[in-house]
């Protein structure tokens, strides 16, 4: 049944981008906001607006009952979730197919599934797709330990089984370490979860973030190549590209074949990213994670393969089969995208909320920019410090590269701090420009950049 | 009447984590440096301190509410 009224139940770019996609479908929109969000330019945008609550996120955009209800109540027959608050949520997406609308996305069972690690790497080992080595449960002691890291190769990282939040893991380099740490880890994890229980996992050095895009309509799936997403802090991406430029054609078949079998294998509808390791050194990939939605990144992959992700997600979850097959989907080029975030880089990106008093906007061939801000427009500080999105594409990575320092120095944010000093200064930098940044790249990178060193941090953990 | 200001705009939050209990209660004794509550601002949290000693006699912000740079969340007496 095709969809002919959206509820958008997000807010800031990725509410626009959806917005954007309905109405190129002749799809009306109807938007979620928040009291701290009445200005937002998603609201401006859509055909009709509807107050969900106060500015916490738990009271509005998190609020599943509420948003269910609004959408009913404004006459949509579907809702999109976006890409983080409840876009992961299988109860929210039960909740949305009980009440008789179609949610853009995969089946709450599916997003079950993925959302659970071990689940995720169930399936991926099931539809023969490489998973990180390691001890595949438990090991019982520090012989077994040995025995098992001697099966999956050095070094190994050694985990808690009840683990989480970094604590009772060790890296062991060798036998000797690994028989030094095993004990320690163990004692750590019996203090901090009451079950010492530990497995080994092959530590992946210097690995790079390779995601492949996927879609699917719960029969067929294809992919839509892949995206690099290796310069992080704090796991936070900060700049991504398409395709991954430290690939060779063969590794990229297998890579993206592997992803549109485990997608297939569990009957994937819509729009998904299938998250990878890649070690440069031995050239294998393994999966880590699925995400169940759109990404933040999704526009590189749009621009190397004119494919419009946000209007397929929502033409599949109207009933249309996939819009593609994997012959039509071609690409050209090279993209990259850099996120503007509402943060002073040279006080260790301390969040700025404030008002833009001055907005330009580069435009021209290859240039993108997927945004929520206007002149006059006050960014709040209650959600995520995502401005907007800087994309490029030239017909080589080196070309992209020069486009985005160039729109770059034309794009003008006025009236508070952003990362655009960061990203130009990532454009200039001769090791980006030479394909070397790994996940731990960007950390050491700016610890070793004048320009970017912190103050000393007073940050709590929550 | 001394007073303790949000420094920051953003979410106010009275609890370290939302199954603990709140730093301070009304009535309880604050000193200089103590943490009185979280002030959230884009997903960073920064502890929001004590700059005077006194006995906490109302919280005029609630636990998860919006706070403006500048406003005042805690009176104390003496």
């Amino acid at each position: 049944m095709a969809i002919r009224r959206l509820f958008v139940a997000n807010r800031g770019e990725i509410a626009v981008r959806i917005i954007r996609a309905a109405r190129s479908l002749g799809i009306g929109t109807v938007q979620a906001y928040s009291e701290a969000d009445r200005d937002m330019l998603a609201v401006r945008m859509a055909d009709a607006a509807v107050c969900v609550g106060r500015p916490a996120a738990r009271h509005s955009y998190l609020d599943g009952p509420r948003l269910v209800a609004a959408a009913k109540e404004a006459g949509c027959d579907a809702v999109h979730p976006g890409y983080g608050f409840l876009a992961e949520n299988a109860a929210f997406a039960q909740a949305v197919e009980e009440a008789g609308l179609i949610f853009v996305g995969p089946t709450a069972e599916t997003i079950r599934i993925m959302g659970d690690k071990a689940a995720a790497r169930d399936a991926a080992i099931a539809a023969g797709v490489p998973v990180v080595p390691g001890s595949d449960g438990r090991v019982a002691g520090v012989e077994a330990a040995l025995a098992a890291a001697e099966a999956i190769g050095y070094p190994v990282m050694i985990k808690a089984a009840a683990g989480g939040g970094g604590r009772g893991i060790r890296i062991a380099e060798t036998p000797d370490e690994l028989r030094r740490l095993a004990p320690q880890a163990q004692s750590e994890a019996q203090a901090a979860f009451g079950d010492g229980g530990l497995y080994l996992e092959r530590v992946i050095v210097d690995a790079r973030h390779i995601e492949v895009q996927v879609l699917g309509d719960g029969t067929r799936a294809v992919h839509a190549f892949e995206r690099e997403c290796s310069l992080q802090r704090r796991r936070q991406k900060v700049w991504e590209e398409a395709p991954a430029a430290c690939l060779d054609e063969a590794t990229r078949a297998r890579l993206c074949a592997s992803a549109v079998a485990l997608a297939e294998s569990v009957g994937y509808r819509g729009a998904g990213t299938l998250e990878y390791l890649y070690d440069e050194a031995s050239g294998a990939f393994y999966f880590i994670e699925m995400n169940t939605r759109i990404q933040v990144e999704h526009p590189v992959t749009e621009m190397i393969t004119g494919i419009d992700l946000v209007a397929a997600m929502i033409r599949i979850a109207g009933g249309e089969p996939l819009p593609v097959t994997q012959e039509q989907v071609r690409r050209t080029g090279h993209a990259i995208e850099v996120r503007i975030n509402a943060e002073d880089p040279a006080a260790g990106f301390l969040p700025c909320p404030g008002t833009v008093v001055r907005l330009a906007v580069p435009e021209g061939p290859g240039l993108r920019f997927d945004g929520m801000i206007y002149e006059g427009y006050t960014v709040p500080p209650f959600y995520d410090s995502l401005l907007g999105k800087l994309i490029v594409h030239g017909a080589t990575r080196a070309e992209a590269i020069d486009r985005l320092a160039g729109a770059l120095e034309r794009l003008e944010i006025a009236g508070l701090s952003t990362t655009i000093p960061l990203h130009k200064a990532l454009a200039a930098d001769p090791d980006i420009r030479a394909g070397k940044g790994h996940t731990r790249f960007l950390e050491a990178w700016l610890a070793g950049q004048p320009a970017f060193t912190p103050p000393s941090p007073t940050a709590a953990q929550r | 009447m001394p007073e303790i200001r949000s420094p920051l705009p953003g979410t106010f939050y009275r609890r370290p984590a939302p199954d603990q209990p709140p730093f301070k209660e009304v009535g309880d004794r604050v000193e200089p440096g103590d943490v009185i509550g979280l002030v959230e601002v884009m997903k960073s949290f920064s502890e929001i301190k004590a700059d005077c000693a006194g006995t906490v006699l109302r919280f005029t912000v609630e636990d998860e509410e919006p706070v403006m740079a500048g406003v005042v969340l805690v009176e104390l007496e003496g």
